[in-house]
């Protein structure tokens, strides 16, 4: 699954030649074979290398602060998210409070904490009925809107939102 | 800048050790473990530091990761590799190494949890022969390692004995400066024993991830109602009355007329044109909705007439008939007969579904002409209207598309705009196309005639002001009959160039018709009319009738302004309508229906899915566009299949029943209510008078879910009581299993009264399976709901079997591509309307051998207690495993027999 990721990650940062990646232990840890450097392992850390490769600093954030809540994300993304220690309905309500009032993750643009995360959160948001949705409606909209962001979606499929609300008594 | 930490905590050692190697200067505060710092989180995050932006970091290793580099270059991917590492593989293995040493005194089995990593980081240390981590120098790496480790490795020496390069690192690192300080604040010398109160509060470490589950949506979060003492006490006297014996609902005597002192309810839903197969949105739009409110009004005991029909003049009608090469009134015939297929398999129950093309519709259409003209409410005029002379004949307005003279918008319509929704004259349209050649079609004048609206309005205000104040109008009926006078009335031509109508008697115009929107709704009194001679009884009679119209939203000008105009000129006394029921629209799967791109489920292709009709009225009318939008899912069906009627209702009902069968002989045990039972039919009627209410309101969407409440409050009573164990108890235990038995089929009983409006198939299928008395359905939902105990003690049920089938993901994602547009245009192109279904051969499954059907469910019964038992006595695999597949076989051979798709249904997950 990291693999396919990073294989997406890749061409969505243009990179040009693809690189040499294997796994490790069960858990499946990502790999990344360099020639003439020693080989990186986890998800994250290649991620952030394959950004600094293609040379958009932008999309790791802004400035120490900028960097630091991108970091953030992404150390939530790799311990909270696919850890499963917390269930998946306190991580929705979490995010949608976190959402309420931001259009990214991190910062004003887009960075590498949306896409991972969104890489992450895909198959629990598949996995959600209408009325799920429209409980997590500030997570469904970012995750809308990142899966709409061009080149960012690739290997996964689009997941419907609905923009009308369907199930208004519902008390929250 | 402030950092909050808390003691006994292991990922505070490691910020506060960064934040004295970088000497970052910042504010520390100490909290409680449970303390809530960062406002988004639900579980307690810390360290936590607050950035100056007011942003906060709430992981450990970011929160270091900044603060060295505040002062210090980016953290290289060496570094950012070992935090990641530290992150997720060390992290889980520390958490199960800490909760065994601190909470079950297992200090002896650490080394054993920490020896993979450890490893991994000896060996690293070894082969980069460094002082540390990344390099020669401290790094984050080296930090946020030594306070994760600094917790085991302080006191357990004897884990680093093999871990020499490990020991020596650790060593290196905690001669810091810095380091023991924040060692010393978190864990206040104590050792292990500091961070008791921490650990007691983490989740219990997993061994093996395990998967997230999810609960039923549909739960609501909404708190338990508390119930007092006096509702409890009136429920149990509700409960102890006795059923209603008199006026079982036989068989309707028709033709139902209005009677003296009885409550007459009139309803009427929306005409479906009738060259259209009609798709899912306008059957619950119309018919579905009107259909469960006619069920209701009955059992309400209410006097009910339910009429219906085709509309079938008009320029639709004339184009089909020459595409098909067949007269106009043969197409009618056609598809009349295609719409009442399809709502016959969806159980709509009409008294009469009749059709406009009558005489009766001739009769009373130029009834009401001639009145209104005599009345002086019609005008004469001439109008601009739209020919083509390519195609030699007037183009009526659905036939001219163009650009809208209001909003702009390319595609409007030449009677409407679907974009602002105004009302537009063909002639008003720019660029206008006539719809069938494309040519630009000339504008011609002719002598017509118009219903002057503005003379009417104020009668029409005085109605409406009475109406919309004392009938249940929905809240969009009303807004868009307020915007409609608000815009101001005009005069509405009423005649039309055509040959396919009711002619206008009047001599100088003979060679017209009645334009659709003055004809269609004059329909209803005419199809009642070919019901009962005595028609005008409900039609001329306001003060005995409440006339109701359900439609769709884009009807309600016609119902809320147009066809009362006609009525309230004509001066005859005619019934308006008292409450107008107007839904929003269905979408499909996010998109539109299209007929044309073969997008969406149409009425006749339903019964093709081998879903029952009860599913999906069900589910229909538990996304019913009421008041707002709403959209059909497959996805979404098959949750709520699968969530709601198998796991909740059907789950609950098959229960109570199998109980009474496995543990009673068949017969309902004595019941002895005590307080827990008195609270749970409380809570019940409480539930049934919301039922009650709102359906009274024509809020069917809203009712259901009442429906679903009781059937969870009974399935955690079940849960709760545990009746099959009790059952194997002593005397007062196997009396308490027969009261919550009893009170289950009880409450099952009830379900059935409250489905049969929306599941009328379901319904009879459960009252046949407790063998319940008929006269259960008239007494249940009399007054504010009465809750009696309808099955007594001594009670013989009949056979029970489960009432819904799983609907599986391979199925649903088989119907979702079938339905999803590809069908149509892969095989012909898309400007051809596809072939009508062919109408003779109906394929109602037949009505199987229900001898037949009996024997086999009896033997499914048996087959499946025997499997119990095996199971129960932990019989050998292999003999459980013959037996199953055994019981599987029998369930096809049921399914084919009860002619439902032979899916077998494994009852995974099923609760006992």
């Amino acid at each position: 699954m990291a693999l396919r990721e990073l294989a997406s990650l890749e061409k969505y940062l243009g990179l040009k030649k693809p690189n040499k990646y294997s796994t490790q232990g069960d858990k499946k840890v990502p790999v990344l074979q360099n020639n003439n450097a020693p080989s990186l392992v986890g998800l994250v850390t290649i991620a952030c290398h394959l950004v600094k490769e293609a040379n958009r600093p932008e999309l790791l954030g802004d400035g120490a602060e900028g960097r630091a809540v991108v970091q953030q994300w992404l150390e939530y993304r790799v311990t909270k998210l696919d850890s499963h220690i917390e269930d998946t309905k306190s991580i929705l309500k979490d995010l949608n409070l976190y959402m309420q009032d931001k259009v990214y993750l991190a910062g004003n643009q887009l960075t590498l904490a949306d896409i991972l995360m969104y890489y992450g959160i895909h198959s629990i948001i598949l996995d959600l009925a209408v009325q799920e949705k429209e409980q997590y409606v500030n997570v469904a909209r970012w995750f809308d809107h990142i899966q709409h962001h061009p080149g960012v979606r690739h290997h996964l499929p689009p997941v419907v939102v609905l923009r009308n609300r369907l199930y208004t008594s519902r008390h929250h | 800048m402030e950092l909050f930490v808390s003691e006994g905590n292991p990922h505070c050692l490691k910020v506060l050790a960064a934040l004295e190697v970088t000497g970052v200067q910042c504010g520390v505060q100490f909290v409680n473990h449970e303390g809530k710092v960062v406002p988004f989180l639900r579980r307690p995050a810390l360290p936590t530091l607050f950035l100056p932006s007011g942003q906060q970091l709430f992981s450990s290793n970011t929160i270091c990761r900044y603060l060295f580099e505040l002062n210090g270059p980016e953290s290289s991917d060496q570094c950012n590799q070992w935090l990641e590492w530290e992150a997720t593989i060390l992290q889980p293995a520390l958490l199960r190494a800490l909760h065994l040493a601190v909470l079950q005194g297992k200090g002896s089995e650490v080394p054993t949890v920490l020896q993979g990593p450890l490893n991994v980081l000896d060996q690293s240390l070894a082969k980069g022969s460094m002082a540390y981590l990344t390099g020669e120098t401290v790094s984050v790496a080296d930090v946020v390692l030594w306070g994760a480790l600094h917790p085991v490795l302080s006191v357990s020496s004897l884990v680093l004995s093999d871990h020499k390069s490990v020991k020596a690192w650790f060593d290196r690192v905690a001669a810091e400066r810095g380091c023991q300080s924040a060692a010393q604040k978190v864990l206040q010398g104590k050792g292990l024993e500091a961070m008791k109160s921490y650990m007691q509060k983490q989740p219990a470490p997993q061994s093996r991830d395990t998967q997230p589950c999810n609960s039923s949506p549909a739960e609501t979060d909404e708190g338990e109602r508390t119930v007092s003492e006096e509702e409890m006490e009136a429920a149990a006297l509700t409960w102890s009355k006795d059923l209603n014996a008199c006026s079982i609902p036989a068989e309707k005597q028709h033709p139902v007329m209005p009677q003296e002192g009885n409550r007459n309810v009139l309803i009427t839903s929306a005409l479906p044109y009738v060259n259209n197969v009609p798709h899912l949105g306008n059957i619950i739009g119309c018919v579905l909705s009107a259909d469960v409110f006619s069920r209701y009004g009955l059992l309400r005991g209410w006097n009910v007439l339910f009429v219906c029909g085709t509309d079938e003049y008009g320029t639709a009608t004339e184009n089909k008939a020459r595409e098909e090469g067949l007269t106009p009134q043969q197409i009618c015939d056609k598809y009349h007969a295609v719409h009442s297929s399809i709502y016959k398999w969806f159980q709509i129950d009409f008294d009469f579904f009749g059709r406009t093309t009558t005489e009766k519709q001739t009769e009373i259409a130029q009834d009401i002409f001639w009145r209104l003209h005599k009345n002086g409410f019609l005008v004469e005029d001439t109008v601009e209207q739209l020919r083509c002379e390519n195609c030699q004949r007037f183009l009526a307005d659905r036939f001219v598309e163009g650009t809208c003279p209001h909003c702009s918008y390319p595609e409007a319509r030449g009677d409407q705009c679907d974009k602002c929704g105004r009302l537009i004259n063909a002639v008003e349209l720019r660029e206008p196309q006539c719809k069938v050649c494309r040519q630009t079609p000339e504008i011609r004048s002719s002598k017509h005639l118009f219903l002057d609206l503005p003379k009417l309005e104020p009668q029409l205000e005085n109605w409406l002001e009475r109406s919309t104040s004392s009938g249940d109008w929905t809240a969009n009926a009303k807004q868009i009959t307020r915007s409609w006078l608000r815009d101001g009335l005009k005069p509405r031509c009423i005649t039309r160039d055509l040959l396919w109508g009711t002619p206008v008697p009047h001599p100088d115009f003979k060679e017209k018709v009645f334009y659709v929107w003055f004809d269609a709704p004059i329909g209803y009194l005419s199809i009642t009319a070919n019901y009962t001679n005595e028609w005008e009884k409900w039609w001329k009679n306001p003060h005995q009738v409440e006339l109701y119209n359900f439609m769709a939203k884009d009807n309600v000008p016609f119902h809320s302004v147009v066809f009362p105009c006609s009525l309230l000129g004509a001066q005859d006394n005619y019934t308006l309508v008292s409450h107008l029921i107007a839904t929003e629209y269905l979408n499909y799967e996010d998109t539109k229906f299209s007929k044309s791109r073969g997008v969406g489920v149409f009425g006749d292709m339903a019964k093709d899915t081998g879903i029952p009709s009860d599913v999906w009225r069900f589910y229909l009318l538990y996304v019913r566009p009421e008041g707002q939008d709403s959209a059909f899912s497959w996805a979404d069906m098959a949750l709520k299949n699968n969530s709601e009627l198998l796991n909740n209702l059907g789950n609950f009902i098959n229960r109570g029943g199998m109980f009474v069968t496995k543990f009673f002989g068949g017969c309902v045990p004595a019941m002895e209510l005590q307080q827990e039972d008195k609270q749970l039919l409380a809570v019940v009627g409480w539930e049934l008078q919301q039922y009650i209410q709102l359906m009274d309101k024509v809020k069917i969407r809203d009712a259901l879910k009442h429906i679903l409440n009781i059937s969870r409050h009974g399935n955690q009573y079940i849960q709760v009581n545990e009746p099959w164990k009790k059952i194997k108890g002593g005397e007062s235990e196997r009396q308490r299993a027969g009261t919550v038995t009893g009170v289950s089929v009880n409450i099952a009983c009830l379900l059935s009264v409250m489905l049969l409006p929306y599941m009328p198939a379901v319904s009879q299928t459960i009252r046949d399976q407790l063998n319940a008395p008929q006269t259960c359905i008239n007494t249940m939902l009399q007054g504010p709901g009465t809750f009696v105990c309808a099955l007594r003690a001594g009670h013989r049920i009949g056979t029970v079997s489960p009432l819904f089938q799983k609907l599986e993901a391979d199925q649903i994602e088989a119907l979702k591509k079938r339905f999803g547009g590809q069908q149509i245009t892969a095989s012909s192109q898309p400007a051809a309307v596809p072939a009508p279904p062919v109408v003779a051969e109906v394929k109602v499954v037949d009505a199987s051998d229900p001898e037949k059907v009996k024997q086999l469910a009896e033997a499914v019964a048996e087959q499946g207690d025997k499997v119990r038992a095996l199971k129960s006595q932990k019989a050998e695999k292999a003999i459980i495993t013959a037996e199953v597949s055994k019981l599987l076989d029998l369930k096809k051979q049921l399914a084919l027999a009860e002619g439902k798709s032979p899916e077998p249904a494994p009852q995974k997950g099923k609760k006992k």
